[in-house]
């Protein structure tokens, strides 16, 4: 079984009172800001190795994202993941969801035997929750979101859990699928210093645009429909009254307050 | 000179601290209530690693260094000292032993207390002082083909919680007349003794070992007959030290936080103490010491590493950042003001924390002593 697991390299939540967004291109500055694995794709990672341990096989991290974030891809190859290939080119920096889905399915194609492809379900920075979907539907392939539990079986139809608004489905499907999950999936394993040390002697391969069969008008800003609004960080404003009254005079205004609001 | 970390230090930082702040707190209030060391936790510490960062893989460890023992005891160390305190002193234990015992003790001893199914200890100090190393009272006799061993140390980190314990006592007179012992808690005659109860990093079990005809199978004789000074001069140098300094850091790193953090949140005449030039002179202070501490530290693990001797660099290391951590834990007290001296608040106990390092380990006045000897030597 060869499992995939695409994985974002996002600015470490610890720091992100640092973060600022740059005026002009609507973007994060992210220099300077440590990375880590996006917190979902920790938990699709988890759920990699986990089927790996029952049923064999080779579990691979996929990113695209700048050559500085070895780092990251260093940390989930000391989580357990065999190999990383990592996208990394100026040609596809401004990709939005869909340059970055069509970018990944291509090299998806290249790894080639890929019975599944795991992703957080979302990212802490975009957000977009899009990139799953976009992946499934470039390689023609089923997709399933929101998923809290895999039960592989060798050549038969898996048994995927999928969290819904009031509760759960359970859907027969069959690989190769690509599904992308909550963190009910598995809590994360610690690396451990023993983990760091094999990490070392595991590869990260580095593919630029022109190592795969892309068409360059669908990666990058050019491959990117996606059009910035605006991106603001929104001014805080507070303020406070003071009620009068006895208590229950008080209790009454604030309902009343809070009715008007629509709150009740 | 290269002062960067690696990718798989900072990786080790990361996991560390990550461990660190998870599965530590749930603990912490009642170490500090009982003053017992959580047991509990030496089973995933030995899964991580931890046990066994300075042992070598052919014994169960990782053998990553001492540098990144460093970085470990600090990690663990910014969330709660007692911990790394104890796991200091177990990895004298353990270095004891990989750097002195034969093959058949490495491989009895290390692989269980690289897992967490033993826990280790160093017994050196006696009523009399630890100082004077060589005025030690206990001694060892050789019977056939066992040792009898009497005598009583005392404030021994890990007493009560340790399995093994590297004992130094006389088997002869003189400076030379000192031998060093792998004793196992159950051996007839070992006994332990009272628990302390100490102002500071309480979770680390500190307490008393008695020996009363206690026999040793000669088998258990660490290194040779006489080797017993240098070993515990050297597990000093070489580990305690530096794993004290690294203790210090964890509590620097922690004090520093806890400043910036009250600093930031506490306003008076209407705006935030941070703007208050007598509070960013204390966080400048701190923040001094705590990079000072940690250049001194980081120096001592590289110089191991690259098997240097570091035997002032490690006595300056753990001299200045133990002194540093007790006056940075005060200055953020002055930062909180009354709340500084409320159990709410971390700050107190990181004081107090910081006041029980400086003796453990070795005084500040011996280390001021290997300092003051290294600059006649060379300014001399």
């Amino acid at each position: 079984m060869r499992i995939v697991v695409s994985l974002k390299p996002v600015p470490d939540l610890k720091h992100w009172n640092r973060l600022e967004l740059d005026p002009k291109t609507k973007t994060l500055v992210r220099k300077g800001i440590p990375g880590a694995i996006n917190p979902l794709d920790r938990h699709a990672l988890e759920a990699a190795l986990r089927l790996r341990e029952k049923h064999g096989g080779e579990v691979v991290i996929l990113s695209m994202a700048p050559e500085d974030s070895r780092p990251v891809l260093k940390e989930a190859l000391a989580m357990g993941a065999d190999r990383a290939v990592l996208l990394s080119d100026p040609a596809f920096a401004g990709s939005d969801t869909l340059g970055t889905a069509y970018a990944l399915s291509v090299a998806l194609e290249r790894l080639e035997g890929v019975d599944l492809v795991l992703c957080g379900d979302q990212t802490v920075d975009g957000g977009t929750a899009q990139v799953s979907a976009q992946l499934a539907e470039f390689l023609g392939i089923p997709n399933l979101m929101h998923v809290s539990g895999i039960e592989a079986t060798d050549g038969a139809a898996w048994l995927v859990r999928c969290q819904m608004e009031h509760g759960y489905i359970t859907v027969e499907i069959k690989p190769p699928m690509v599904l992308s999950v909550t963190r009910d999936v598995g809590q994360p394993r610690y690396v451990t210093l023993m983990n760091i040390l094999e990490a070392d002697a595991k590869e990260i391969q580095v593919w630029s645009a022109k190592d795969l069969p892309m068409r360059e008008s669908w990666i990058g800003l050019a491959g990117s429909p996606t059009q910035m609004g605006d991106l603001f960080v929104p001014e805080k404003k507070g303020s406070a009254e003071m009620l009068a009254g006895t208590p229950a005079e008080q209790a009454a205004q604030l309902a009343d307050r809070l009715h008007r609001l629509g709150f009740c | 000179m290269d002062f960067k970390f690696s990718d798989r230090e900072e990786l080790l930082r990361k996991t560390v601290r990550e461990y660190a702040e998870k599965e530590i707190p749930p603990y912490m209030e009642t170490m500090e209530e009982t003053g017992e060391f959580p047991t509990e936790l030496l089973k995933s510490m030995g899964q991580m690693g931890i046990l066994g960062v300075i042992t070598s893989p052919e014994y169960g460890g990782t053998g990553m260094g001492h540098l990144a023992r460093i970085i470990v005891l600090e990690e663990l160390g910014r969330v709660c000292p007692a911990i790394p305190m104890a796991l200091q002193v177990h990895h004298m234990c353990t270095y004891a032993l990989g750097t002195w015992g034969n093959e058949d003790q490495k491989k009895k001893y290390l692989p269980p207390l690289a897992k967490g199914e033993t826990m280790g200890a160093v017994a050196v100090t006696e009523p009399s002082g630890g100082s004077d190393v060589a005025g030690m009272q206990s001694a060892a006799t050789l019977d056939g083909d066992k040792y009898i061993l009497n005598g009583r140390k005392c404030f021994i980190t890990n007493a009560h919680t340790a399995d093994t314990w590297v004992v130094i006592a006389r088997t002869s007179e003189g400076g030379k007349g000192l031998s060093a012992f792998i004793v196992e808690k159950g051996f007839p005659g070992a006994k332990v003794g009272r628990k302390e109860n100490k102002v500071g990093l309480r979770g680390a079990n500190t307490g008393e070992l008695a020996f009363n005809n206690c026999e040793v199978p000669k088998k258990n004789l660490l290194g040779n007959e006489g080797d017993g000074m240098t070993i515990a001069i050297r597990d000093i140098v070489e580990c305690g030290r530096p794993g004290m300094a690294s203790v210090a850091l964890g509590i620097l790193c922690a004090v520093m936080e806890q400043a910036v953090k009250f600093a930031n949140e506490r306003t008076l005449y209407g705006k935030s103490i941070t703007k208050l030039q007598a509070i960013q002179w204390y966080l400048a202070e701190i923040l001094s010491d705590l990079e000072i501490s940690r250049l001194l530290t980081y120096r001592v693990g590289w110089m191991l590493d690259q098997k240097m001797s570091p035997h002032a660099e490690s006595a300056l290391s753990k001299q200045f950042a133990c002194e540093a951590a007790a006056r940075s834990a005060r200055k953020a007290i002055e930062i909180h003001g009354s709340y500084g001296i409320m159990k709410e608040y971390p700050v107190q106990r990181l004081l107090r924390d910081a006041l029980v390092t400086i003796p453990a380990g070795g005084t500040a006045e011996i280390a001021k002593l290997v300092l003051a000897r290294q600059a006649m030597t060379t300014y001399g």
